[in-house]
């Protein structure tokens, strides 16, 4: 194009380029900036699109941690030895309260290992406006980015707290202790994308509501500890009273515990119809959770 | 030309104060009352019920299109909801009413570095950085080269940012928002920072980007720079938008003032009448006759002082000092300085005015102090009353981006030069008339 040459000699510069709008190409995409959004516009194509941001934000979290301080991956270490050795000394020795025949120490280990990724993850999420408010104030991604990357960083600390627990494990086994691992134990990924998918969940939820309810945060951490009583996590669903078990049967989060118990240690009871029910309930959940967040995401900066 | 931005009768609506129903508590208590039919106990009653008292629009039913392919301005006094309009752009935020309709994807670079952490290096951050931006990982790789090119960082890509200087830790955000490739990029006084070969360079980027056919958000203070970059013009001011069109027409706007632009002070508490001498109004006004604080770096300007004497007449000196924002005095001036001896100062009102040159006072907000003393026995009053700012209409102080030192930038009067070597012969005689003494 004879044309097209001379503009560009004449200029010394490249001929303007018009952008070729294609409508496969998301980036030119046509977006419009409305004053709220339904309740049901959960983007969730777009949240999919920001995976590398996800998988970077998990990998920052890592690297911040792990890499640069010997405290942080060590006190992962110490934390969950400590508190189930209080568990074990306290509940077991003083209180006398049955493990369904597993070693004490092993029995409240899983436990912790367990509920401290739950509430690990569900603080953490929780805290996403009012911790990323900086980041947030500044530039715009699916909002949902930050719990979801929160919830899988924190797998990170549950594998390191749950190999030692598999360490401990093969100490007792090599010390004549018998275990009884049972096939169940194929279910852990199933048991943790339920579980995960409660802290975030809940998570949300609770991220959204303390944009408007700024005292909530202070209920939840103490609704969390409640949580853990009320929760066999301490103890076997098998001690809760025959007349209460129903009610303790009905917390989603029971059968999650019991598998992990079934699992690894032989102890305890879990169906597949329990199992179902946690999970329904994990969905209605996280649907919840994200139609609450998608309302406040847009404006949330303007209160936080 | 097609349209890359459309925004049409986008209003936001700040509350302010407390935000309605701040606790959970609070808003319990008032469903109960209503469960229970009784009238809302936090209801706010008497002078204070007016909901609309405590609103604040920080935009006010803004429409106007950005033409693809063009660099707009956006000007507008600290306030005139540029920022506001800006969050809305890059979704921080929802507009509280209208609609935004564009094509692709918006790379603002409202603060560059978001994101960045400190423990990660230069290369790691690059990454973090893109992908907060929105590209993938993939992306970034493609473009890793030049990134660290543009950044000047690549002896120090593997460093922690930390360790980074503030300079090269701008080059590098900098660095990967510029190749973001967005197809509408929102620039906002990051100009400011970085020193001036990579200001220029990053100018360079940004008019390059808009060759490409892609629409440049350029929104700015210089008035210079805006002069310079951008085809046309949205002035904002209260947040509404008040003048559109060609940059040279809209700057003069700006700079002429609105109704609103404060650059005037008038007394309003009554005075006791002990009082000797005070002043009932201080104005600035620029080379035209208009009132405003916002004054060009070349122009010259004045400061108009009102003063009323109400019993009997005085002697006094009226005097005014400017100082900057770093505090510092810039210079004082008095109406004592001609006669070197204080006048007295007749029963009623008089008018003062004193011109302050142009090209002398730099880019920059300064207040002004003016005072009616006797110096060292008395001072009858004293305003600090006038804020102002100068704008960068290009002037020689920043034309070369030196980056001068100095508080004040005058246009001096140079001699000689290229071809002029007056000088250099007066020394040269004198050292031939020193060889030839000793010579002999």
């Amino acid at each position: 194009m004879p044309a097209a040459d001379h503009t560009t000699l004449m200029s010394g510069l490249p001929a303007p380029r018009e952008p070729e709008p294609s409508a496969s190409d998301p980036a030119m995409a046509v977006t419009i900036i409305r004053p709220s959004r339904s309740w049901f516009d959960w983007r969730l194509k777009q949240l999919w699109r920001y995976r590398d941001l996800i998988s970077l934000f998990v990998w920052r979290d890592f690297v911040s941690v792990y890499k640069q301080t010997i405290l942080g991956p060590a006190w992962h270490v110490i934390r969950p030895l400590i508190t189930t050795l209080i568990f074990t000394v306290v509940f077991s020795r003083l209180a006398g309260l049955s493990t369904d025949g597993a070693p004490p120490f092993l029995f409240y280990m899983v436990g912790n290992v367990v509920w401290a990724y739950f509430a690990n993850s569900l603080d953490n999420t929780s805290k996403t406006f009012t911790a990323n408010s900086s980041l947030l104030g500044k530039v715009y991604f699916h909002r949902l980015v930050i719990p979801v990357s929160m919830v899988i960083s924190n797998l990170i600390a549950f594998g390191i707290q749950f190999g030692i627990l598999l360490v401990v494990m093969v100490i007792y086994a090599l010390s004549g202790v018998s275990l009884h691992p049972t096939a169940l134990v194929l279910l852990t990924p199933i048991l943790l994308v339920i579980l995960a998918g409660y802290a975030l969940g809940g998570g949300i939820v609770v991220c959204a509501l303390t944009t408007r309810y700024r005292d909530l945060s202070y209920l939840v951490t103490f609704g969390v500890q409640l949580l853990m009583y009320l929760t066999p996590v301490i103890y076997p669903l098998s001690a809760v009273p025959v007349r209460y078990r129903w009610a303790a049967q009905l917390n989603p989060l029971s059968p999650v515990f019991e598998g992990f118990r079934v699992g690894f240690l032989g102890v305890g009871t879990v169906t597949i119809e329990q199992l179902a029910w946690s999970f329904v309930i994990m969905a209605a959940v996280l649907s919840a959770g994200t139609m609450l967040f998608t309302r406040v995401e847009r404006t949330f900066m303007d209160t936080v | 030309m097609s349209t890359a931005i459309s925004i049409e009768h986008v209003s936001k609506v700040y509350r302010l104060g407390t935000i309605q129903g701040a606790t959970l508590g609070d808003d319990l208590v008032r469903w109960w009352a209503k469960v229970r039919h009784k009238p809302d106990p936090q209801l706010i009653v008497g002078p204070h019920a007016r909901r609309t008292g405590s609103q604040f629009w920080a935009l006010d039913d803004v429409s106007f299109d950005v033409r693809g392919g063009e660099v707009l301005g956006l000007v507008g006094r600290n306030g005139a909801g540029k920022s506001t309009l800006l969050k809305i752009l890059s979704q921080v935020t929802a507009p509280s009413s209208g609609q935004i309709t564009f094509r692709g994807r918006i790379a603002s670079l409202l603060e560059v570095g978001t994101g960045f952490h400190p423990d990660l290096t230069g290369r790691e951050n690059i990454f973090l950085n893109g992908a907060i931006l929105g590209m993938t990982k993939a992306e970034i790789r493609r473009k890793l080269d030049e990134i660290v090119a543009f950044s000047e960082c690549a002896d120090f890509i593997d460093t922690p940012v930390k360790r980074y200087s503030s300079g090269m830790y701008v080059r590098l955000a900098f660095a990967v928002a510029a190749h973001l490739e967005p197809e509408i990029l929102i620039v906002d006084e990051v100009l400011a920072v970085g020193d001036a070969q990579f200001q220029d360079k990053c100018l360079g980027k940004m008019q390059a980007v808009s060759r490409g056919g892609r629409t440049v958000l350029f929104v700015s203070h210089n008035m210079g720079a805006v002069r310079r970059l951008c085809s046309r013009v949205v002035l904002l001011d209260g947040g509404r938008v008040s003048s559109i069109g060609e940059p040279g027409h809209v700057i003069e706007a700006y700079l002429g003032g609105g109704a609103q632009s404060a650059g005037l002070w008038r007394r309003e508490s009554p005075i006791p009448q002990s009082t000797g001498i005070y002043f009932s109004e201080i104005s600035l006004t620029n080379n035209r006759g208009a009132i405003t604080n916002t004054l060009a770096s070349t122009e010259p300007f004045n400061i108009n002082l009102s003063v009323e004497v109400p019993t009997h007449a005085r002697p006094a000196q009226i005097s005014i000092r400017i100082t900057n924002q770093q505090g510092i005095a810039v210079f004082t001036t008095a109406n004592t300085d001609v006669d070197k001896r204080l006048l007295s100062v007749p029963k009623g009102r008089h008018w003062y005015s004193v011109t302050i040159p142009g090209d002398f006072l730099g880019p920059g907000r300064y207040t002004t102090l003016v005072g009616a003393t006797i110096p060292g026995v008395v001072s009858f009053d004293v305003v600090e009353a006038l804020a102002f700012t100068i704008e960068d209409m290009g002037s020689h102080a920043t034309a070369l981006r030196d980056g001068r030192m100095g508080i004040v930038t005058p246009l001096l009067h140079w001699t000689g030069g290229a071809g002029d070597n007056r000088g250099v012969r007066q020394t040269d005689s004198l050292a031939v008339a020193f060889e030839a003494l000793l010579a002999t």
